[in-house]
């Protein structure tokens, strides 16, 4: 592999810097829990049942949390009251969470049990859940060895194949997914319907309506699971699923993933805040507890940079990127996850017309691989700059292709000539497949046959945006990273650290806070 | 070398046809998919989808396979019909455009104060490249956003604002124009939440004291207009385009009509 010049002790600076600005933050999500923490917690003690509200299916997770927030008593977790009724009542976890949620049992109302008693107890869910996470990880590897899956973290194959479907109704996706996997594509991602990162719940059941995109259910993860492992079977090929964590459910949906043998999940530590207007504490307590899931199931997370270059110019602020992915990447070690599960993200967003352009993106590209050589970084497409020009649109794919494969990339999401039309119809998939396969296949080894000239534009310009970033990194750990963000450290954006949706399901942890999934997972 | 004429002096605008390269040979590619598995009898399918389009001399140039039941066609025939284009009336924005330092000029001469403009993306929809674009100091393309100009107020909502709050912010903040800008398409969200606007607009006596502007990728002039607002941009709309038209518009209903003839400037 080809690797720039870089200063590899301004690298291990920014790392240093990265930990620094974690640091605090940590404490902060150690004192906290929140709703759909507490609501995922249920969830993996197996409460994944809807009571019908107002002729609508409502998560039995949320009846319940909902009840005990009103009251007040989430301080020490929902797990004191929901293990003193089942003791109490002799329940196991599904039917209590039935009880609890359509009111039969009220949890506010529950008689405490000995503390001793009830650690004992809810440890002892604790490790049954986290074991059958486990059972769930062990079937998706089993399948992963049957069909020879070679996915390697370092992108020494050559880029993964990934594409996204998306036409609202999960069992059209079905057959748009098995049509790109059968065209080439090695993951796809269901996009969700927009908007549902705002939702405080997650809904319930296969839907077939959704607005630009497809709602992220458990029921849709089960549907699209099965339907890709029938066709990894077929196709004597793996086919990974994605779906996305983003927003106020963040840790229930690494839940539902975790159970439902998802192989890649979107999951930052800033997108929520910065794109959704989601509380800032809310989003870094969330994403840590998500990621602890994440962690155990060893699901790889894909990280959401790619969105600071939509609304901040690209050739201008790739120091933003590479400050984030530090960001993620010490967040995510906080969270005992290995290098190998960080799909650190970044994107071809560049103005086509600048001069040089491609040299500029080849020097953001290979410094992320260079930086970051054991996690398996994603690398996103044009689309800012996409038109409707869709031959010109499907050139730019193609050069992104290139700097991809040329950079070594893990993961490449592949663009569409339709971008800036409409979710891609599968003749656009198609067509997207045939282009990467083509450059993929024809440039396998440039990257290894090269060097870059040393001193050149493309080391010149690497070097300038790590500078940046360690300066950018300085300014973040100064200020402490609320701070920060209050004066759009990120994307041109400011959020106050109270601001934002969410904030009300942020809850101080009382004395006596029972979780035993913090230790076991 | 060629002694006789180009045949483009034998344009006739009442009878358009498309032009692959030589005048009124009506060449047309078209690409498409059939949910059946590639085979002459697919190949024959797609050509007769081609005739009922009023293609002849029809040549498929590829049948691929796209997926397991799936074949993916590109095909090349010369249309029969015409169209009348010395014939076509569209409705267009009218107003001419200006630049910035112009468009300052103007209010600051007629209007002698700044013009308050809130912009937003409403309902479900948190797409703001594009509302972004047109407001934000950085602009689109070179052309600079209306926080960059002295005399607008330009104040972006962001994304997800419901149309009642933007309208109770509006009557709040004196508010002269009010962007709105629609991506998400699905369902047609962008009519309903449009329409809704300027009928909640209309409730609240708004219409005649707030220049109400629709924009998106999806929005035309037509479809605004439709909904109930006073203009429509879309793709490839610059904030000046947007900014002239205000100004105009803001002045044409105050009797001011600038000196200089407005010529017809559509947005793109």
């Amino acid at each position: 592999m080809a690797h720039l010049n870089l200063d590899f002790s301004k690298v291990k600076r920014c790392r240093i810097l990265a930990e620094e600005i974690a640091t605090p933050v940590e404490e902060m999500i150690g004192a906290h829990t929140t709703v759909a923490i507490e609501r995922a917690t249920l969830r993996m003690l197996g409460v994944n049942g809807a009571v019908i509200r107002n002729g609508q299916y409502f998560p039995e997770a949320n009846a319940i949390i909902e009840d005990l927030a009103k009251a007040k008593l989430l301080g020490q977790g929902v797990l004191p009251r929901f293990v003193s009724a089942m003791l109490e009542h002799g329940l196991d976890t599904r039917t209590l969470g039935t009880e609890a949620a359509e009111g039969r049992i009220k949890l506010s109302e529950v008689k405490l049990r000995p503390a001793a008693e009830l650690q004992a107890k809810a440890r002892e869910l604790c490790v049954q859940a986290r074991d059958h996470l486990v059972r769930q990880r062990e079937y998706r590897d089993t399948l992963r060895r049957e069909t020879k899956d070679t996915f390697d973290p370092q992108g020494k194959g050559g880029p993964l194949l990934y594409v996204i479907v998306a036409t609202g109704n999960i069992y059209d996706d079905v057959v748009q997914a098995r049509a790109a996997a059968q065209a080439g594509a090695d993951a796809i991602a269901v996009i969700r319907s927009t908007a549902q990162s705002l939702l405080d719940y997650v809904p319930h059941g296969a839907t077939t309506e959704g607005f630009g995109g497809t709602y992220a259910t458990q029921e849709n993860f089960r549907i699209m699971r099965e339907a890709l492992d029938d066709e990894s079977r077929k196709l004597g090929r793996y086919i990974r699923l994605t779906n996305y964590c983003s927003g106020l459910c963040m840790p229930e949906i690494a839940a539902l993933g975790a159970l439902e043998r998802l192989d890649f999940l979107l999951n930052d530590a800033m997108y929520g805040i910065l794109f959704r207007d989601i509380n800032m504490k809310r989003t870094l307590i969330d994403q840590h507890f998500s990621r602890r899931i994440i962690a155990l199931s060893r699901i790889v997370i894909h990280t959401g940079e790619d969105n600071y270059l939509t609304t901040a110019d690209a050739v201008e602020n790739g120091h933003q990127v590479l400050a984030s992915q530090f960001i993620n990447e010490r967040f995510a070690l906080n969270a005992r996850m290995t290098q190998d599960l960080m799909g650190l993200g970044h994107a071809q967003e560049m103005d086509p017309e600048h001069p040089n352009v491609f040299l500029l993106e080849i020097a953001r590209a290979q410094m992320t691989r260079d930086i970051f050589p054991d996690s398996p970084i994603k690398f996103m497409p044009p689309t800012r700059h996409k038109c409707g020009d869709i031959f010109y649109s499907h050139l730019m794919d193609a050069m992104f292709n290139f700097v991809g494969v040329l950079t070594g990339q893990t993961i490449q999401l592949l663009g569409m000539a339709t971008e800036a039309m409409h979710t891609p119809l599968l003749q656009d998939r198609w067509m997207s497949i045939k282009n990467a396969k083509y450059i993929f296949n024809g440039a396998r080894s440039l990257g290894v046959d090269i060097t870059y000239n040393r001193g050149g534009i493309i080391d010149h310009w690497a070097a300038k945006v790590l500078d940046e970033t360690l300066a950018h990194l300085e300014m973040i750990r100064s200020k402490g990273l609320p701070k920060a963000i209050e004066e759009k450290a990120f994307a041109e954006v400011s959020r106050k650290e109270t601001g934002g949706k969410g904030h009300d399901g942020v809850v101080l942890r009382e004395a006596g806070y029972l979780n035993p999934l913090f230790e076991v997972l | 070398m060629s002694s006789g004429k180009s045949r483009m002096s034998e344009l006739d605008l009442g009878k358009l046809k498309p032009y692959g390269d030589i005048l009124n040979d009506g060449t047309i590619q078209v690409s498409f998919t059939l949910p059946v598995e590639p085979s002459p009898e697919a190949r024959e399918a797609a050509i007769q989808f081609a005739e009922k389009m009023g293609l002849d001399q029809i040549k498929v140039a590829t049948m691929e396979k796209a997926a397991q039941g799936f074949s993916f066609f590109v095909i090349y025939g010369n249309i029969k019909a015409t169209v009348d284009f010395a014939a076509i009336k569209v409705l267009k924005v009218e107003s001419r455009k200006r630049a910035r330092d112009e468009i300052d000029a103007i209010i600051k001469e007629k209007i002698g104060r700044k013009l308050i403009v809130l912009g937003a993306c409403t309902g479900y929809d948190a797409h703001t490249v594009g509302i972004d674009a047109i407001m934000n100091m950085k602009g689109f393309a070179g052309d600079y956003g209306l926080e960059r100009y002295q005399w607008f107020d330009a104040r972006n909502l962001g994304a997800q604002v419901l149309n009642d709050e933007l309208l109770k912010l509006a009557v709040r903040e004196n508010a002269d124009a009010i962007l709105v800008s629609k991506v998400v398409t699905q369902h047609n969200i962008h009519v309903r939440d449009l329409q809704d606007l300027m009928k909640r607009a209309e409730q609240m006596g708004l219409k005649e004291k707030i220049i109400f502007v629709a924009g998106g990728p999806r929005v035309t002039h037509p479809l605004a207009l439709e909904c109930g607002f006073d203009a429509g941009f879309g793709v490839g709309t610059k904030p000046s385009d947007v900014a002239s038209y205000i100004v105009e518009e803001f002045l044409k209903r105050r009797g001011i009509l600038l000196e200089d003839k407005p010529t017809t400037g559509g947005a793109a």
